[in-house]
């Protein structure tokens, strides 16, 4: 308990005082996990919306394949990103194991089924004929999709979330292909690992904390974007 | 078959959906300037029908012409789409105010904003709902949900417009208000419109020209009166609300008569049949006239049979009468009528109804 509560005061400490190095990791962390987030929301809505909306064999058979990346062990992910970058591996060329562009290329792989499978979902849930309504009125195909896509923008707000959710909080991926080096691949939840290793217990929970304020902050204001928009 | 006035022919059309087949059509025509009600049971085909009128079906075969031009549905027929409007069972708006909503298929042909501005208030000014426009879609009645839908419809000013049973999910009082509405804007706009209903009343209000459906294809096409009064069919005929139907042999015909037993009584019929033909007759319940037993009485009514009242059922505006005159008949009856005749279950009264009031269909 005394562990807890000194470990708790020594991290306030450390994040008022704007500890240099703390700060470089956050930074990395919110950095890498934002653009892997941004890089999955380009490939993962495209790809949801396509497959909630056309109609090819073997589409259920790919949207569980998607819903089942949905819950993709990040470890695994590293295992096989690493592989791919490892210097004879197929992508050994670019040079990019642990550099953070390793680490956005993980967490993208992590984050896109989740928004992929939550925009299918979300493009689904609205009313049946609604798509049909849409073609009435006249739109063309590329208006049809962002019609619909407007419709569904609040559950698609949830995936914006749960990708980023997803990112932020890995530590397996991250540590693999980005290999915790100090300041260049460090973040926060694998320079806690490492600290809580180390037996630092006061610098772990200081990073916990900065992580799990980060991780609400981004979902509090998604949120209120999200609840805004809702009508009373 | 098509002249200058067809809008709209389909040939040998077969629809599927779900793999099963919806619609079999061998050929529809649609003229310009007319109102159409489809009729038929729910999940006969009637949306399906609109919906591959609508060019948002693929067609197992046949061809959709409009102006002689042929269609092909999809994303490539968007010119034809846009010279048509479809509102559907649910109002289906965006999420997003009235306003915007009415505009969307304004915006989507790309017109100017003051041209929008006012179209959009003209239209919302016809189903009264201007003091909505910057309401949220969310928060509307369902009335005024509906409302919406029609006048996003109206606004782009289609050649044509499809109402897929556009008062079923409303209540009574916003049905009549806006089913008056909606007749006022179709006969000043004079669009080509057909509306798919379940209520004849609708249909004999709106329409020039009943359809009739069932099981995905056109059984009946005529002027309400003629669906009405002359139904092809025992289908068409339950349907339409004829409830008295028999079967019967025809036993003589002469003088433009004819004789035609059932259940060992003779109804005599306006027209001529052959001897042991077999045929089906009805009789709308509001041609059969009920007095009480008087001797004295002389009617210029063929058809006099004196029968029992088994019940009677008060409809509101009107009442239904049962009798058991050897045959099972249904008469309805005003209310006024019935205080003044006194009528309960148990008492002996006359049904007659003229030879020129049953309606013969012929099997095959």
């Amino acid at each position: 308990m005394e562990l807890f509560v000194e470990g708790i005061l020594k991290a306030w400490n450390l994040i008022v005082s704007l500890d240099a190095e703390v700060y470089a990791v956050t930074l990395l962390s919110l950095k890498i996990s934002c653009s892997a987030t941004l890089v999955s929301l380009f490939i993962g809505i495209p790809a949801g919306v396509f497959l909630a909306l056309s109609d090819f064999p073997g589409r259920r058979f790919v949207i569980s394949l998607v819903n089942t990346g949905m819950g993709l062990p990040p470890v695994v992910v590293g295992l096989f990103v690493t592989l791919f970058l490892w210097r004879n591996g197929p992508l050994g060329f670019l040079e990019i194991l642990y550099t953070p562009t390793a680490m956005i290329l993980a967490q993208a792989v992590i984050a896109t089924p989740i928004v992929t499978g939550i925009t299918v979902a979300s493009i689904q849930n609205l009313p049946a004929n609604l798509k049909l309504q849409v073609q009435a009125l006249g739109a063309t195909r590329l208006q049809t999709v962002w019609i619909l896509v407007r419709e569904a923008r609040l559950p698609l707000l949830a995936a914006v979330m749960a990708g980023f959710g997803g990112v932020i909080s890995e530590v397996g991926a991250s540590i693999m292909v980005g290999g915790n080096i100090k300041g260049q691949t460090r973040v926060l939840t694998t320079a806690t690992v490492m600290e809580t290793g180390k037996g630092n217990f006061d610098v772990a929970i200081a990073l916990s904390l900065i992580l799990m304020v980060l991780a609400f902050s981004v979902n509090y204001l998604l949120t209120v974007i999200q609840q805004r928009e809702r009508p009373r | 078959m098509s002249n200058s006035k067809t809008l709209l022919e389909i040939r040998n059309l077969l629809v599927s959906r779900g793999g099963s087949r919806v619609l079999e059509i061998p050929s529809f025509v649609l003229h310009a300037n007319e109102t159409v009600a489809l009729i038929g049971p729910n999940g006969t085909g009637k949306s399906s029908f609109l919906l591959a009128l609508a060019g948002l079906l693929p067609l197992e075969s046949g061809e959709i012409f409009f102006r002689q031009q042929s269609i092909v549905p999809g994303f490539s027929s968007t010119e034809y789409r846009r010279k048509l409007a479809m509102v559907f069972q649910e109002p289906l708006l965006f999420d997003t105010t009235v306003f915007d909503n009415v505009a969307l298929g304004l915006r989507l042909r790309h017109m100017g904003s003051r041209e929008i501005h006012e179209r959009v208030h003209a239209c919302l000014e016809r189903f009264r709902i201007a003091h909505l426009a910057d309401r949220s879609a969310r928060k509307l009645s369902g009335g005024e949900a509906q409302r919406t839908s029609l006048a996003r419809a109206f606004a782009t000013r289609p050649e044509i417009i499809l109402l897929d049973e556009p008062f079923v999910a409303l209540d009574p009082p916003a049905r009549q208000a806006l089913s008056d509405d909606l007749e006022f804007v179709l006969r000043e706009s004079g669009v080509t419109a057909i509306l798919t209903t379940h209520d004849q009343m609708d249909a004999l209000r709106l329409a020039g020209r009943m359809v009739v459906m069932q099981q995905g294809k056109i059984v009946q096409s005529g002027s309400p009166s003629a669906v009405l009064n002359q139904p092809v069919n025992e289908f068409v005929a339950t349907f339409v609300g004829m409830e008295n139907i028999f079967t019967g042999t025809v036993t003589e015909s002469t003088n433009g008569l004819f004789s035609v037993s059932v259940a060992g009584q003779t109804i005599e019929i306006m027209g001529g049949g052959a001897p042991h033909e077999s045929v089906v007759i009805c009789i709308r319940p509001e041609n059969i006239v009920i007095s009480l037993v008087n001797p004295e009485v002389k009617t210029s009514s063929r058809n006099i049979f004196t029968g029992t009242i088994t019940k009677v059922v008060q409809l509101g505006l009107f009442n239904k009468v049962y009798l058991d005159c050897g045959l099972s008949l249904v008469a309805t009856i005003t209310n006024q009528s019935l205080e003044k005749l006194v009528l309960q279950a148990g008492d002996q009264v006359v049904a007659s109804f003229k030879a020129t009031a049953v309606h013969v269909l012929r099997q095959g």
